[in-house]
């Protein structure tokens, strides 16, 4: 009898919060939860408009990401996965896991993208970043890098998205040359590590003059570190691009607070925490404009492959960068 | 008198069924979401390039902690003791600080080669196979050394004096006392860092230089992260699994019991030889010293200056990961004693395995299948704390059942008889037999196990959720944030917690065993 009281009691105080506000769980990166990430605020701008809970699930990063839900299934908690990027969301789409958003807002992005189950938060380009004191003639190609003896630290390919983004970079600068230009890059790699944390972090060590990251690295290291001694090599054959990306859960229980999400992603109150936390271009300029740092390194030409043709090149590029680098 | 019930007789076989089960269950529900478990010729340079490094990091460990082991047995000097704590600190250092330490001294721009180049000489690279050996000889060198140095201490003083008043030399002392000791203690310890070492993972990718260097981890998480390629990861876990089983079966092979009998406990100091030897023992210490201290020394230095400007959530996180460090630790003990009680009498192949495999097993691969398993009963997020302090138990284990079974077998064989001569069993023989003669190896093993679940990001990533984060997640979230000055002011945190919790516990069961 006894334990049926309690429970009896226990619900009443469970029940009337549950019923009152819905909660709206995103799965996203874990950067993107942290209390220097975007979240915070995020999280905060929403609560204020949406009479609901926003919950953040991290998980691990963009990969990591598209793992679990293809891990949950049907059966996952999450209405909402935010933080996958174009080089993912053809296995993404795959799943039918992902519902269309039937929406066409307008971006600042300088390609022209369009997915019908993903819409872009934010989006850079990568770049070689360098220290100006110490490297005085940066290159301005993949040949001219190949060329110098400058030492790089890139990512691999098959732990992380940047290191995928650097061999989808050398694919669609230089298409079936690709093999040669890793061959020629070869003896310019110091080495390969498994994220871009631990590459960025043998960078500012001094264990290389370049690591592959974003053009909007010095803008950090000038905006919350007051050091503009770090710059982003600009390649005449164009940058590759990154395109981070949110989609709607079809299995989702708060389809009307997801689609109320994914609008709220793209307005000011979300858009304009993402430059100096993200550390990447909003998807759509904020009404007070860009902070100081990311308009100095633009870069004339954007490559993106399309998540299909980048899902279909990945197999053989990865091929060519293993056969390149193995010798 | 064969009836007589020890409560541990059923525990020990119960609980290695229970950790094999651990093991096993996830990977087998791993793959059974997987199609087919075909490996490529890929995945097969990458069991070869694992089997390698792990082989030389292994060897190398060993041999190398022989003489390091043997001149802080038989010497005593201002610092041994510090020198001999110091050793707990490398094998706890989370993968990628310990890189960056080495990288301070073997780096391109580290101070050995800034010293080369003053020279005039020609620099030095890291990064390729000997750079991932060195790396592992600096993290498991110093475990090693302290496992074999639990061996030299444990030959009883009678042993040594009889050695003495037969007038053995240096050669004959090697011969009958220390070559029996080492081939007790070598073949678990060599074991224990070939396992680890297989199953490295930031440390063989960073240093090894390129895709020359892929380990088997690594097509784990390729096969599961970029591919979802389940079958092929648990595929890929059983053949490490299996490579386990099989250095596992050799090390058994090899092992022998050294058969000194039981002591007085006589604190009687091992002879000291003169001449050329106490060159070599000064040279071993000498070499190993700046080996250990300097990328140690590097880690401090490059972590205070971010200690004032650390965010809020480290404080939390660090008491997160002080809880699950204490249980683990507490659980881990108990768990390694029972099995290295039960197997004292001789090996039994059932505990030998539980005891063992959990080392080999995929951190990625336990971390999803865990994760497959309980998902369909509860959402994993509420179970993210006990599901890390259950991992953690069972990755520490093997460590703890290492550094304590050739003390519980000494104890069988020493003592064993006479304690059932006088019916001590049950508590009783534990209060009054087993705890105060393992005091020492307790106290250590428990202090490694504790600063490991310290150290350990394994699976806590896959299921922590909002503000369940524990230290090591806050380093890499930190990292992956630009945050380098921070994450390595928490890197020095979370070390400096490790350390303190080992050396409590170390220094602990040395008090207690004195």
């Amino acid at each position: 009898m006894q334990k049926q009281f309690l429970a009896a009691g226990l619900l009443s105080i469970a029940t009337p919060a549950l019923a009152e506000t819905p909660i709206l769980q995103v799965l996203t990166y874990d950067s993107f939860t942290s209390e220097w990430g975007p979240g915070p605020a995020v999280e905060k701008a929403f609560e204020a408009t949406c009479a609901c809970d926003l919950q953040f699930i991290p998980a691990g990063d963009g990969a990591a990401l598209l793992a679990r839900i293809q891990l949950e299934g049907t059966a996952s908690d999450a209405d909402v996965v935010l933080g996958l990027d174009t080089s993912l969301t053809a296995a993404a789409t795959a799943t039918q896991l992902f519902a269309p958003h039937e929406k066409n807002p307008a971006l600042n992005l300088p390609v022209d993208f369009a997915d019908p189950n993903f819409l872009p938060f934010d989006w850079g380009w990568f770049a070689f970043v360098y220290d100006k004191t110490k490297v005085t003639d940066a290159p301005k190609s993949f040949e001219a890098l190949a060329a110098s003896d400058l030492k790089i630290v890139i990512q691999d390919p098959r732990s992380s998205t940047p290191g995928l983004g650097l061999l989808l970079w050398v694919k669609a600068a230089s298409g079936d040359r690709a093999g040669e230009v890793w061959q020629a890059l070869a003896d310019n790699i110091v080495t390969v590590t498994p994220g871009w944390s631990e590459a960025y972090g043998l960078f500012l060590e001094g264990e290389a003059d370049m690591v592959l990251s974003y053009t909007t690295s010095p803008a950090y290291h000038l905006l919350a570190e007051s050091d503009d001694t770090k710059s982003a090599a600009l390649f005449d054959e164009g940058h590759y691009m990154q395109i981070e990306v949110a989609g709607k859960l079809a299995a989702t229980d708060q389809s009307e607070l997801a689609d109320q999400f994914l609008d709220f992603m793209l307005s000011d109150a979300f858009q304009s925490a993402i430059p100096q936390t993200n550390w990447m271009y909003p998807a759509v300029t904020p009404a007070a404009g860009l902070p100081q740092g990311f308009d100095a390194f633009r870069p004339a030409k954007s490559l993106l492959m399309s998540s299909d043709e980048a899902k279909a090149v990945r197999d053989a590029a990865l091929a060519e960068w293993q056969a390149a680098l193995a010798r | 008198m064969a009836s007589r019930a020890r409560p541990l007789s059923l525990a020990a076989p119960a609980l290695a069924v229970l950790l094999l089960a651990l093991v096993l269950a996830p990977l087998l529900a791993v793959g059974l979401r997987g199609a087919g478990m075909s490996l490529g010729p890929a995945d097969w340079a990458a069991v070869r390039f694992s089997v390698t490094q792990a082989l030389l990091s292994a060897a190398f460990s060993t041999v190398l902690a022989i003489p390091v082991a043997r001149a802080l047995a038989r010497r005593r000097f201002p610092g041994r003791t510090a020198l001999i704590t110091l050793m707990g600190a490398p094998f706890l250092l989370p993968a990628v600080v310990a890189v960056l330490g080495l990288l301070a001294v073997f780096g391109r721009s580290g101070v050995l080669n800034q010293a080369l180049i003053q020279l005039g000489l020609p620099p030095i690279s890291i990064y390729g196979l000997h750079g991932v050996v060195l790396a592992h000889v600096f993290l498991n060198l110093p475990l090693a050394t302290r496992m074999i140095l639990q061996g030299w201490l444990a030959i009883p003083a009678e042993r040594t004096r009889l050695a003495q008043s037969l007038g053995f030399g240096p050669r004959e002392t090697f011969r009958h006392l220390e070559a029996p000791m080492l081939r007790e203690v070598l073949p678990g310890v060599a074991l224990v860092i070939l396992i680890v070492c297989l199953t490295s993972f930031a440390v063989v990718i960073t240093l090894g230089g390129g895709p020359r260097a892929t380990t088997i981890e690594l097509a784990i998480y390729q096969a599961v992260r970029f591919e979802f390629d389940l079958g092929r990861a648990a595929g890929l876990a059983g053949v490490q699994l299996l490579i386990c089983a099989l250095a596992a079966l050799i090390a058994w092979r090899f092992a022998r019991p050294a058969g000194f009998g039981a002591g007085l406990d006589r604190d009687l100091a091992l002879p000291a030889p003169g001449g050329w030897r106490t060159w070599g023992d000064g040279t071993a210490l000498v070499a190993v010293t700046p080996f250990l201290t300097l990328p140690l020394l590097s880690v401090l230095l490059r972590g205070l200056p971010g200690l004032t400007d650390l965010p809020a959530s480290v404080l939390p996180a660090a008491g997160r990961s002080i809880i699950v460090a204490l249980v683990s630790s507490g659980l881990t003990t108990v768990a390694a004693l029972t099995l290295a009680l039960a197997s004292a009498r001789r090996p039994k192949p059932l505990i030998e395995a539980a005891a063992t495999l959990p080392l080999a097993t995929s951190g990625l691969v336990l971390g999803t299948g865990l994760f497959l398993m309980i998902q369909p009963l509860a959402p994993p997020m509420t179970l993210a704390l006990p599901v890390t302090v259950l991992v953690n138990v069972a990755l520490s284990l093997p460590y703890l059942y290492r550094i304590l079974l050739p003390e519980t077998r000494a104890l069988q064989a020493d003592y064993g008889r006479l304690a059932d001569s006088l019916s001590l069993s049950g508590w009783a023989r534990l209060r009054w037999l087993i705890l105060p003669r393992l005091a020492r190896p307790l106290g250590f093993g428990a202090g490694v196990a504790a600063a490991l679940s310290m150290g350990d990001l394994g699976v806590i990533a896959l299921f922590a959720g909002e503000r369940q984060a524990t230290l090591p997640l806050v380093v890499a979230q930190l990292t992956g944030a630009y945050r380098m000055e921070a994450a390595a002011a928490a890197a020095l945190i979370l070390v400096t917690l490790s350390f303190a919790l080992f050396w409590a516990c170390d220094a602990g069961g040395r008090r207690a065993a004195a």
